[in-house]
């Protein structure tokens, strides 16, 4: 099982500060750098593609909308990502995962919309959970039991899931007066409300579930580092020797950890489908449960950084939209790059810079008087 | 009589690793064609000392001199160049690999391998001839039991042109016929004239084979004879020294109720080995219990089983009468419950997760324990005051509770471990090395915790590898050798020389009785 | 008559569809034998086939157009390589990094430069790969059905099939009787032997990894100057995944992976075929099902249900020397 682990130490006596801010500005700016190459090869302007992706992002109030309306999404699946990299695994399939929680959620909205909203809303939530949950326990009792390596089994997971929801879409639920593989539109009494309904805001997709995202930020900081369950995952992930010790078992936690992660990407769907779309729809998905990868990567797994690095991304998304539209010779896979290069920095070359970061620290701060042991 | 150079000639080798002073100024003389035994404790540096001579290591200062010419010897290549090779006690093999593949890994001959391998069968059948190393070369390794492993690495070596041979520990794995078997080849090694170092710590096995042995004791050499000049006695003797007791003060104990009883207790490694053979072992009320014997013989795997971290093949373990072998209470977090507490051998693979913070460790194994939390919710204060009470109790420093379990020295995380443990007062204890890394001054005061325990009333098992702490702290010594235990003895009627013996795998009365008086 | 043609034709569009497969597989199989998870396999295809079709847009030569592509998967392997083996980065991170990078960048210049909407232009003539007669098909077309099977199945292909169908002995040749293969493979299953056997791990797997590029390289070219006649975004569609899932049904060894990848190809091409056809006892299967079946069955080997699957030992682990 060894393999499939992940490690992301801590370390002891340089300040966190530097673990959990500079090294991570570091990696942003790195790859931001490597993207101003990229344009610059283009032959436009780097710095003229800041502005208007920064301005696209936050520069008047529908943008801000659409902002926090991507960020919505991105703190799901970077929550998920990071539940799991706190019990040491890897999960790339939190993509399938929100497909299925978006099908939960078109479940309860096509078949029970004779309920009153106050029920729908809970019931939407807990099928989102359920489905999203459900299909991470498959490969986390195949990696818990069997040793079959996540990474590997969440990817396929992945590909089956999209051919699942295509197939039921095309053949289950499709709505037989159209010509697109979606359902019917869900009656207006299933739909989450937007926030530009109740506060004075242009329209924009943004809307309850934004709340939602928060509260669950809350809820995962207390479950992680202030309960019980939190405390054993933990220890899994971070030193499965010492939970046998312990006698926390390594295989229970695997897979409430995953079932959790898998929970928390199925959000996705109640944002995407019952919040956005009001109806069941293809690749609602979009490729956010691998910017979960990047969100949680950058946010070194914690609800706050997690929440920084979502904004960060749903400004890219929104501002790449707008910079695609003003510099015409930039299109919006740019923003893909981008995260793709955080990814690249955060993870897989997190060591490059660290320890230049902690060596330059320590120059400042001089030598430090130890206490004698 | 000609004068011939050793084979082998170390000369003033020092070695440190930070304050540790592995080997002090170690001289050492091997001849040509001899089997040479260098026999220690644990920590004695003999295979930092084997390590130097095959370029793992350089030493700080010294001289390697090989057939009398120096050798300046940086990396492995270059011990084998030298013609040295050695034969580790973690075996360097491709499982998948077949016997031949694993031997002309490295030296294949040329880019095709059909050349290499034909030139490399017909010199692996005439060493395997020459020193009756019978392997099938074309079997894959990974299905050969460990003795015959063992003779693939021992051919790699010989295909490799070594004419000194080093063997580190080589019966650890072994089953006494194997290890007869190797013997007969290491004596069919030295006929044809090759030189053989033997690394050990086991009595039978000096005594067995060598020519010459050389003794080794806190990074010291300590003696060189012939082994037809010595015996037993003295080598033990000389392996475990007289030294200064730290003696500590202690009423004599007054046991009462057995609280763990252990009966034919045998466990299987996953190799297949059985490290743990019919242990039987009785653990009272208000007595300190300590199994001496050199570290891999079982104590280890002794500890984890208790603990309930490992599953036992067979055998009876009863705690406080309740029997838990096949039971499903049998589990690490319900035997805390029922008043266990194990201190972990290595506190920083078990005992402790080093990147969290010294809190947080306090409640590691107690998570579920109601003074821990309220509700839902840890109580995050309760974490912080037990952890501020063990760290000033045990004068632990820095001492903030909030400070990364890395962030502490080697000692003070070893007295943040026995602090926990202990502190939940458990009826019985299970401690695996406890003064490890520890300094003087603090190890007299977990001396004196642990017979406080024990006054107390509470069952205490102590492993040690120490012979001063056993001999110290425990009422009675039990001796493991080889997964069984040797023998069972007072600990005052226990000397060095006795217990050495023991350790070495000497069980016959005559030798001890002779060794007490 | 009709079923044995309608097979023959089925059989030679699995091989047409199998050689980036193949080819992709088969360079899995040298960084994961060396003990290197590559994911990236992806990423690595659609740089190539990106960097292929712009070069042979305007360069007008397909070979050129295969140069540039191996040396761009070239790159992206030594990148992967130097964040896994020398900064002893997570290698699933990685390649997963490489492949959304790749998946962005490759559109991205590709509208700068050709402002088709992330697409190159079609290639004709020599930019592309064209299918080659084999000597003797006229005469051959005429003898029943071997004269067929050789004439529609065999000859008619583009070159870079034909280099795939080379490509499986050449790699089961260097594995396992080459002294580099043997070393590969050592390295993915013991380092530490290989360490002590005087041989340097890091460059062991650089070097594995320069084998893993070359050989995606000339995988993703196929895809955008043989298959298809210029580059289109996501163009690989998941294939690199489908190598990588086929190399883990294959058992890391090369006839069972080109059988597995034949198998994943034959499904690909029956799937279209077998579109609202009722079966009996199953009745009309579902497209989307056929499309998943690699996938499941690859879920279904991991599970141990179609017997064990035995990764190299090492794979996975950055090695560092341990004292």
């Amino acid at each position: 099982m060894a393999d499939a682990k992940v490690k992301f130490g801590t370390p002891a006596k340089i300040p966190g500060w530097i673990n959990y801010a500079i090294v991570p500005l570091v990696n942003l700016i790195a790859a931001f750098l490597i993207s101003g190459i990229v344009i610059i090869i283009i032959g436009d302007d780097p710095i003229k593609a800041l502005e208007v992706l920064f301005y696209g992002a936050f520069g008047y109030p529908e943008a801000i909308g659409y902002t926090l309306y991507y960020t919505t999404n991105f703190i799901f699946t970077g929550l998920a990502v990071a539940i799991a990299f706190h019990c040491g695994l890897f999960n790339i399939g939190a993509e399938g995962q929100a497909i299925l929680g978006g099908l939960g959620v078109g479940l309860i909205a096509l078949y029970f919309d004779w309920l009153p909203i106050w029920l729908i809303i809970p019931m939407a939530m807990i099928a989102a959970a359920i489905f999203g949950a459900g299909w991470a326990y498959i490969p986390a009792y195949l990696q818990a039991k069997r040793g079959s390596h996540i990474v590997i089994t969440t990817i396929m997971f992945n590909f089956i899931a999209a051919a699942l929801a295509t197939y039921l879409l095309v053949e289950v639920l499709i709505d037989s007066t159209g010509q697109s593989p979606e359902s019917r539109e869900f009656a207006e009494t299933t739909w989450l409300p937007f926030f530009h309904e109740y506060l004075t805001m242009p329209k924009t997709p943004l809307n309850l579930s934004f709340i939602y995202a928060l509260v669950l930020s809350a809820c995962f900081y207390f479950f992680v580092w202030h309960t019980r369950w939190g405390y054993e995952i933990r220890v899994v992930g971070q030193n499965e020797t010492a939970a046998r010790y312990a006698g926390i078992s390594p295989s229970k936690n695997i897979i409430l950890a995953m079932m959790l992660s898998g929970a928390l990407a199925g959000f996705v769907g109640v944002n995407e489908i019952q919040g956005v779309q009001h109806r069941l729809i293809l690749d609602f998905t979009g490729g956010y449960g691998f910017v979960g990868i990047a969100v949680a990567l950058m946010g070194r797994n914690h609800p706050v950084g997690i929440f920084l690095a979502a904004l960060l991304f749903g400004a890219l998304y929104q501002g790449g939209t707008e910079l695609a539209f003003e510099m015409r010779s930039i299109n919006k896979e740019l923003i893909v790059v981008i995260q793709g290069l955080i990814i690249l920095f955060s993870g897989a070359l997190e060591h490059m810079f660290r320890p230049k970061i902690e060596a330059i620290y320590r120059r400042i701060v001089g030598p430090q008087m130890v206490e004698a042991p | 009589m000609t004068l011939e150079a050793p084979a082998l000639e170390l000369r003033h080798i020092n070695k440190r690793f930070g304050p540790v002073h592995a080997n002090k100024d170690i001289s050492l003389s091997v001849s040509r064609g001899t089997i040479h035994g260098i026999i220690g404790e644990n920590g004695a540096g003999k295979s930092t000392l084997m390590s130097i001579v095959y370029g793992f290591y350089q030493a700080d200062s010294g001289d390697v001199f090989v057939d009398g010419n120096l050798c300046d010897i940086d990396n492995p290549q270059g011990s084998i160049a030298a013609g040295i090779g050695m034969v580790h006690q973690h075996f360097m093999l491709v499982d998948t690999f077949s016997v031949l593949e694993n031997v002309i890994l490295g030296v294949e001959g040329g880019f095709m391998l059909a050349d290499g391998l034909s030139k490399a069968r017909v010199e692996l059948e005439r060493l395997e001839q020459e020193y009756a190393l019978d392997v099938n070369v074309d079997a894959i390794v990974g299905d050969l039991p460990v003795g015959l492993r063992q003779r693939v690495e021992i051919l790699k070596a010989l295909y490799r042109g070594a004419e000194i041979l080093i063997l580190d520990e080589p019966t650890g794995v072994l089953t006494p016929q194997e290890a007869d078997h190797l013997f007969r080849i290491l004596d069919i090694l030295r006929d044809q004239g090759k030189t053989v170092i033997l690394i050990t710590h086991k009595l039978r096995e000096i005594m067995a084979i060598t020519d010459a042995v050389s003794v080794m004791r806190r990074g010291e050499m300590v003696a060189h004879v012939e082994t037809a000049k010595t015996d037993r006695e003295q080598l033990a003797e000389l392996m475990v020294g007289r030294s200064v007791l730290l003696q500590v003060e202690k009423e004599p104990a007054t046991p009462g109720e057995t609280l763990l009883e252990i009966k034919n207790l045998n466990y299987i490694d996953e190799d297949g080995v059985g490290r743990l053979r019919n242990v039987n072992l009785k653990l009272r009320a208000g007595e300190i219990l300590g199994i001496a014997g050199v570290s891999g013989n079982g104590q280890s795997e002794l500890l984890e089983v208790l603990g309930g971290i490992l599953a036992p093949a067979s055998g009876s373990i009863r705690y406080k009468d309740q029997e838990m072998f096949g039971s499903q209470d049998f589990t690490a977090r319900n035997l805390r419950k029922i008043g266990l507490g194990h201190v972990p051998e290595d506190r920083h693979r078990s005992g402790l997760v080093l990147s969290f913070s010294a809190n947080e460790c306090t409640i590691l194994g107690y998570q579920d324990n109601p003074e821990y939390n309220k509700g839902l919710r840890l109580n995050q204060n309760a974490m912080i005051n037990a952890c501020e009470m063990h760290i000033e109790k045990f004068d632990v420093r820095p001492t903030d509770p909030l400070l990364k379990a890395s962030g502490f020295s080697g000692g003070n995380q070893q007295k943040l471990v026995l602090a926990r443990e202990m502190e939940q007062d458990p009826d019985v204890l299970l401690v695996g090395q406890p003064t490890r890394g520890v300094d003087i001054g603090a190890i007299e005061f977990i001396h004196n915790q642990l017979i406080e325990k024990r006054d107390a009333g509470k069952a205490i098992l102590v492993v040690s590898v120490e012979i001063d702490e056993v001999m110290s702290i425990a009422d009675r010594i039990a001796v493991m050798f080889d997964g069984e235990i040797v023998g069972v003895i007072d600990s005052k009627d226990a000397t060095e020389t006795k217990l050495g013996l023991m350790m070495a795998g000497i069980r016959d009365t005559d030798t001890l009785d002779k060794a007490a008086s | 008559m009709e079923s044995f043609q309608l097979t023959i034709l089925m059989l030679d569009a699995t091989l047409r569809v199998a050689t980036p497969l193949i080819l992709a597989a088969l360079a899995g199989m040298f960084s994961e034998r060396a003990g290197v998870v590559d994911i990236g396999l992806e990423g690595k295809m659609l740089g190539a086939a990106f960097a292929a079709a712009a070069v042979a847009a305007v360069s007008g030569s397909a070979w050129v157009g295969l140069g540039a592509g191996i040396l761009t998967s070239l790159l992206l392997s030594a990148l992967h390589a130097y964040a896994c083996v020398t900064h002893k980065g997570n290698q699933v991170v990685s390649g997963m990094a490489i492949n959304i990078v790749v998946a962005g960048l490759a559109p991205t210049l590709g509208f700068a430069w050709f402002k088709m909407g992330g697409q190159t232009p079609s290639l004709n003539g020599d930019a592309r790969f064209r299918s080659i007669e084999l000597p003797f098909t006229e005469a051959a077309q005429n003898i029943p059905i071997v004269g067929y099977i050789y004439a529609e199945l065999i000859s008619g292909h583009n070159i870079i099939v034909y280099m795939a169908a080379a490509a499986v002995p050449i790699t089961a040749w260097i594995l396992y009787r080459t002294r580099f293969g043997l070393r590969v493979r050592a390295v993915g299953e013991n380092p530490h032997a290989v360490d002590t056997a005087g041989i340097s791990v890091d460059l062991m797997r650089y070097k594995a990894l320069a084998v893993t590029g070359f050989m995606c390289g000339i995988a993703g070219t196929y895809l955008s100057t043989a298959h298809g006649a210029g580059f289109i975004r996501d163009m690989t569609a998941g294939k690199g995944y489908l190598a990588l899932a086929a190399l883990i049904f294959g058992k890391w060894k090369p006839v069972p992976t080109l059988i597995a990848c034949l198998l994943f190809a034959f499904t690909d091409a029956a799937q279209a075929r077998l579109q609202g056809v009722e079966l009996p006892f199953v009745g009309v299967i579902p497209v989307q099902f056929i499309q998943a079946l690699p996938y499941i069955l690859t879920v279904l080997l991991l599970a141990g249900f179609v017997g064990k699957a035995h990764p190299p030992k090492a794979i996975g682990e950055p090695y560092i020397k341990e004292r």
